[in-house]
């Protein structure tokens, strides 16, 4: 094991320093401390390769798409569903037309609710969710819910956070036509085994979803091997920008779905009387879309896929052990969410200080952390905790930075002793 | 680090750490229920108005960070006593210390006892986000004061 060749050990050399630089933001000073930004899986920060993207979108290139028969038109559109054959490689989707751009996970969730949902789903119908999701992946199955008297099963997790998959399997029955779970709990950074849970729910009949959002940017996803029939995650998670999201769906099934909203772009031919639909993937991408916002999108893929996606994982899971080390050293400092294997997320308490407290301290030391319920309050519920405070690590972040945030943690046990 | 010492002064850690009239009490005729979804903060104020609608006793019950259990200990310290005018007239020059950048650190018309007291919460003026927490115990109790007279007296056990 000693002995590993050269060229290997430089290939396996993860120059953080050095994506920091592509990072402007990481240079700047918050309350006159360097910021260290530990708050990427509520949305991460943008390295200069997708700045510049956007920039020269609309400085060099802009035009509507799939429109003009002038030059800026037919250069606009070819950037665009060049971005989308990047994101159908990156999910190693079978086609490019698999690939929907929605506003962010959240309506790519939305999306399949309402369209296969209320087209596909019966009262009665069962679908599962864990009990581990964000609010994105529960409350729009309780909308549907509403409308159409399907039931919802919770799978239930155990006290490290993760899913317990014999309860799973047994919520399984052929009542049930939908699992949609998370990859990757954003509370807890619990990784689910979605493709052994695909496996599953095929078996017994249903259509799996995996809610992608927090694992797209630490881990290499292949939507095929996973055999996921739904698939979705947003763009600034993953170093892109805001307002950008995907649904990746195959494309028998977006073929059978009816659209989701109507307008401009997603038709072939209109009359009062009738319109005919244009094919999938346009055909759920009414109206102009975020044109720059998916072109970034593009530049983010590319940006990851070049720093390598095994790289970042290797770095994140190092940098996520060092911390889980350096945070339970602290007296009084409890983590939730313990799962074996899980991802770069630290939910964590401070013995009799409020996590918003912590946040506002921390946030004196420059440190940026989520303090909440993080938008997943039965997660909260099931650890009997109010909120917890989370330090979520990305590609940039570093030893050091672990190290100012363990001493900032210090210093609030210092103003509550 | 001035800002942060502004915030969290010895006395406000002092109240959050043991807040006075804590606790739900035997004996009470309004209630309300507090609950900021954002960070998970939850108080229950209780009353008992006598003649004149002066607040014979003020007690509340909650779990929330140190700002919000310790402006609710200190509003029940100085609620006590006074009349509902009086104490929604507090409420509103409270509310425009902790909102009003220009409103400096006094406050106008209050007996300057309160103001006194209250002034410790200033420091939350330059944390947006934490201004909520110091309101949320005035909100309920403002809730309380309009909640129905309960009917019979609650007893806990």
């Amino acid at each position: 094991m000693n002995a590993i060749p050269e060229r290997a050990a430089e290939a396996n050399f993860y120059d953080v320093e050095a994506i920091r630089r592509d990072f402007p933001i990481l240079s700047r000073t918050v309350h006159g401390k360097p910021l260290v930004f530990l708050d990427s899986a509520a949305s991460a920060q943008k390295p200069t390769a997708v700045i510049d993207a956007v920039a020269s979108c609309y400085s060099d290139e802009y035009a509507n798409i799939h429109r003009g028969v002038y030059f800026l038109s037919e250069l606009a559109t070819e950037k665009f569903e060049g971005a989308r054959r990047k994101v159908q490689r990156f999910l190693n989707a079978a086609e490019a037309r698999e690939i929907v751009f929605t506003r962010n996970a959240t309506e790519a969730i939305n999306l399949v609710a309402s369209s296969y949902g209320r087209t596909f789903l019966n009262s009665g119908d069962e679908i599962i969710l864990s009990e581990i999701e964000h609010h994105s992946n529960i409350v729009p199955w309780q909308l549907l819910r509403d409308q159409t008297g399907i039931v919802i099963k919770v799978a239930p997790v155990d006290d490290r956070g993760a899913l317990l998959l014999d309860r799973f399997r047994a919520l399984l029955s052929k009542r049930t036509k939908l699992v949609a779970l998370t990859h990757m709990s954003n509370a807890l950074g619990t990784v689910l085994p979605v493709k052994e849970i695909a496996r599953l729910a095929h078996e017994a009949g249903a259509l799996v979803l995996v809610d992608g959002c927090q694992a797209v940017p630490h881990m290499p996803v292949d939507v095929r091997e996973i055999d996921a029939d739904f698939y979705v995650f947003s763009g600034h998670k993953l170093y892109g920008p805001s307002g950008i999201g995907v649904l990746y769906a195959k494309a028998h099934l977006l073929e059978a779905m009816p659209p989701y909203q109507g307008g401009g772009e997603m038709i072939v031919s209109v009359s009062f009387e009738k319109s005919t639909y244009a094919p999938i993937p346009h055909k759920f991408e009414a109206g102009t879309p975020h044109i720059a916002g998916v072109i970034g999108l593009g530049a983010a893929i590319d940006y990851v896929i070049a720093t390598g996606l095994s790289r970042i994982s290797n770095h994140e899971h190092a940098l996520t052990t060092y911390a889980t080390e350096r945070l339970m050293a602290i007296p009084g400092v409890s983590l939730v969410g313990t799962a074996p294997g899980k991802g770069s997320i630290l939910s964590f308490t401070v013995e009799r200080v409020h996590p918003h407290d912590v946040g506002t301290i921390l946030d004196h030391h420059g440190i940026a952390v989520r303090a909440g319920h993080h938008c997943a309050q039965p997660v909260m519920d099931r650890f009997k905790v109010p909120a917890t405070v989370r330090a979520s690590l990305g590609m940039y972040n570093t030893e050091a930075e672990v190290d100012a945030l363990t001493a900032a943690i210090r210093h609030v046990r210092e103003i509550f002793a | 680090m001035s800002e942060l010492r502004d915030l969290y002064q010895e006395v406000i850690l002092d109240h959050a750490k043991r807040p006075r009239n804590f606790g739900r009490p035997e004996h009470f005729d309004h209630e309300a229920h507090g609950h900021n979804p954002l960070c998970g903060d939850k108080i229950d104020v209780f009353l008992i108005l006598g003649k004149d609608d002066r607040v014979e006793d003020i007690r509340f019950e909650g779990r929330g960070c140190a700002i919000s259990m310790a402006s609710a200990s200190l509003m029940t310290e100085l609620l006590k006593g006074k009349t509902e005018a009086e104490a929604k007239r507090l409420f509103e020059r409270f509310h425009e210390m902790v909102t009003h950048e220009e409103s400096g650190d006094t406050l106008p018309n209050a007996a300057p006892d309160d103001l006194e007291r209250l002034q410790v919460l200033a420091g939350v003026r330059q944390f947006p986000m934490r201004v909520k927490c110091a309101t949320l115990p005035w909100h309920t109790f403002n809730a309380a004061l309009a909640s129905e007279r309960a009917e019979t007296e609650v007893t806990t056990e």
